[in-house]
């Protein structure tokens, strides 16, 4: 019983993480048709970006509450920069090219941008735990459960509910939803795909960011944790459906749960289990779960 | 002066062409052999200069070679070292970054040697591309000394001629982890262990398993847990440790991974129900501070850092470290040193007259050299030769209050020859067969 307790809880964990990270980058293909590799350097600069402003922060002997908005906004506003410069300055000049050209021009993205941050924040690494310690936790029986995790799982919830609600009962979700089905016949329509595709982007990358700040208080700061969370986001997104939110939310679900199972019970899949489930459901669904063979232009 | 045009034109000039070729590989060979002029030595120093590697051994060890070669280069060092760079030439120094991958790593080896012609070359914190060097190194026949990377396969696969790692193996670490961990705890009944799925992890787990079954065997292992290199996140796993009956966890993590899970389990407080046994966590400790659970059995990969003995040779480099980098050296420091010691030594002991010794004279030098380091004796004993050993130390973590500092107590050290196999005995037979000969 406290066995499959803890792997629900551990799962769920998991999945509050892989979703935040993989919503932005399933939301930007689903409209861009984009893969996007620069998806990891979102991560990147929401974890410094957190790690700088919790350094700042919690040194004045600030109270907790206030660090973990300030750890948000803070990689939200980096997101938001990096992500509307990288659009209008690189993107834009590749659309409409062919889909192995825009993953290498992202690639290289995300390689220039992995030298920025050694430019700006150096090669060592940062630690930022003061909001999970300050967190505190919650004991269930044997088990001891960080407070910080629970609010994960509630943050991740809360991100899945606005994205639903926006896509289904906004008028810019609307027009989001016209783009992915046809952006040839919703710009004969009127709708100004650029603009769209500038604020998907935009927003991609603020969910990125916001992933990396909403993890930076668990783990050391430092260069490549964004190449290591972009390789289990496109497994998430494979899984679910390239494009799709709930895809993404069901993928990570998916993900997590698994990967909890085989660390509790069977370590020794622990490093197997994600891709082998992610090659098991595109052996039966090559097109992730939610996403069903598209028609090619010719 | 002939019709370039005809067969036996075309023949000529290719002839001509491929003898022009062997000539432009030949002349620079034999120069690499050959006598020259020791004006400068060159040195290729390859360590973590990026990456979640870099902050805990890579930038450590470059600043160990840094104000060692200087050192070296005033003539400051203490005696027998104290003649200016390596036997009265200047020492030059090329720092390289290991962040890559393995192919990469050869890729850059490769430059340092054919392209950059160095001397000899210093480096490697991963195991992994000390294993991918290797090889290599004895291809192009050239000096090449491993710093940081424990893995015992090295020279345990095949005997080696131009590779020498001065500071000891991993097997030292986990069998004195053992040791002392039975010694302070002798009522522990099962024990945990998390470690990185690599070599590194995987080589500690198994050395670390086979002493103790050795040294006490009714004392059971719980989980085994092994994730991914850089990983991360270890709710998980600290999940399954926390339901688990193990006394004592055993992780060979570093770096990034050790803090991140440091931090991750003080927040569902398993120190609390657990003692963690941290086979390299010296290297963590100033960065840590109070966030290193007190308690913490630790180890230094060796008498290095406040395991260091109290020699005048240690006070030396502890205060030139410190007075450059303002916090003191660490174990990566101490191994780039004994590292730089070792090889300065055996070039210094091959070189007749004003030319620089061959590779091949280096290595003879080298092979089986004995010296005094900060880290106390270092002895190439095993290893045909080529591998040290010293002896080791591990301590319990306190973060001392008062002093607003971290401190190592009840130390116990360990002489080299009770925790490393002997000449030719791999270290995973030797455990295997009761640590027979070790001397305690």
């Amino acid at each position: 019983m406290l066995t499959t307790f803890s792997i629900l809880i551990d799962g769920l964990v998991y999945a509050a993480y892989l979703f935040i990270v993989a919503v932005g980058l399933t939301l930007i293909f689903g409209v861009m048709k984009i893969l996007n590799v620069a998806h990891g350097s979102f991560y990147t600069f929401g974890a410094y970006g957190a790690a700088t402003a919790i350094g700042i922060y919690f040194d004045r002997g600030l109270p907790a509450a206030g660090g973990f908005l300030l750890m948000a906004v803070s990689a939200m506003v980096l997101g938001l920069a990096i992500g509307l410069i990288l659009e209008r300055c690189v993107i834009r000049l590749v659309y409409g090219r062919d889909e192995v050209v825009m993953v290498l021009v992202t690639y290289a993205a995300f390689l220039i941008l992995e030298d920025v941050v050694i430019l700006v924040w150096g090669p060592g690494s940062y630690a930022t735990y003061q909001p999970l310690l300050a967190a505190g936790n919650t004991e269930v029986g044997e088990l001891i459960l960080s407070n910080y995790d629970l609010g994960l799982i509630v943050v991740a919830a809360l991100l899945a509910a606005a994205s639903y609600w926006a896509l289904k009962f906004t008028r810019y979700g609307r027009l989001l939803t016209a783009v992915i089905f046809d952006r040839e016949t919703a710009a004969a329509f009127g709708i100004n795909v650029t603009a769209v595709y500038t604020i998907t982007f935009v927003i991609g990358a603020m969910l990125g960011a916001l992933g990396g700040a909403i993890m930076a208080p668990k783990i050391a700061v430092t260069l490549g944790i964004g190449v290591e969370v972009i390789v289990l986001a496109f497994a998430v997104v494979a899984i679910g459906g390239m494009g799709s939110i709930e895809g993404a939310l069901i993928g990570a679900l998916i993900v997590g749960i698994c990967r909890a199972a085989a660390v509790h019970l069977v370590p020794q899949l622990e490093l197997f289990v994600i891709y082998g489930v992610m090659a098991l459901v595109l052996m039966i669904r090559p097109y992730g779960l939610f996403v069903r063979a598209q028609p090619r232009r010719i | 002066m002939f019709n370039r045009g005809s067969s036996l034109g075309r023949a000529l000039e290719t002839f001509w062409l491929l003898v022009s070729l062997l000539g432009v590989a030949v002349i620079p060979a034999r120069a690499q052999n050959a006598p020259s002029p020791a004006t400068t030595v060159k040195l290729g120093i390859v360590s973590f200069l990026t990456g979640p590697a870099a902050a805990p051994f890579g930038i450590p060890g470059r600043n160990g070679a840094e104000v060692m070669i200087e050192a070296m280069n005033a003539g400051k060092v203490p005696a027998p070292f104290n003649k200016v760079g390596f036997g009265g030439s200047n020492v030059e120094a090329k720092y390289i970054d290991e962040t890559g991958s393995a192919a990469n790593v050869v890729t850059e080896f490769r430059n340092l040697v054919q392209r950059d012609q160095v001397d000899a070359v210093i480096g490697y914190v991963s195991s992994g591309n000390c294993l991918a060097v290797t090889p290599v190194a004895e291809e192009l026949k050239a000096i090449t000394v491993f710093y940081d990377c424990g893995t015992p396969r090295i020279f345990e696969e095949k005997p080696r001629a131009y590779v020498f790692r001065v500071s000891p193996q991993s097997t030292m670490d986990n069998v004195a982890a053992a040791r002392y961990l039975l010694a302070k705890k002798p009522d522990v009944t099962s024990y945990s262990g998390i470690n990185q799925n690599y070599a590194w992890g995987q080589d500690s787990w198994r050395d670390f398993t086979g002493t103790m079954q050795v040294l006490a065997p009714k004392v059971t292992v719980d989980k085994s847990l092994f994730p991914k290199l850089f990983a991360g996140e270890y709710g998980a796993e600290i999940s399954t440790l926390l339901t688990s009956r193990s006394q004592v966890l055993h992780t060979s993590f570093y770096d990034g991974d050790l803090e991140a899970f440091l931090y991750q389990e003080q927040a569902r407080a398993l120190d609390k129900r657990m003692t963690i046994l941290a086979t390299t966590a010296e290297a963590a400790m100033w960065r840590l501070r109070d966030k290193m659970p007190d308690g913490t059995l630790i180890g230094a990969r060796g008498p290095n850092g406040p395991l260091a003995p109290d020699t005048e040779f240690n006070r030396w480099f502890k205060r030139i470290y410190t007075d450059r980098y303002n916090i003191p050296p660490t174990y990566p420091a101490y191994q780039m040193a004994m590292s730089l010691l070792g090889l300065k030594l055996a070039y210094e002991k091959a070189k007749k007259g004003d030319a620089k010794p061959t590779s091949d004279e280096v290595a003879a030098a080298f092979k089986g050299i004995e010296f005094e380091s900060p880290s106390g004796m270092v002895k190439l004993a095993i290893g045909d030769g080529h591998q040290g050993i010293t002896e080791t130390a591990y301590g319990t973590y306190r973060f001392n209050k008062e002093k607003n500092e971290p401190e190592i107590v009840d130390i116990m050290r360990f002489p080299a020859e009770c925790v490393n196999p002997p000449a030719g005995v791999t270290a995973d037979d030797w455990i295997k067969d009761g640590m027979k000969g070790a001397k305690c």
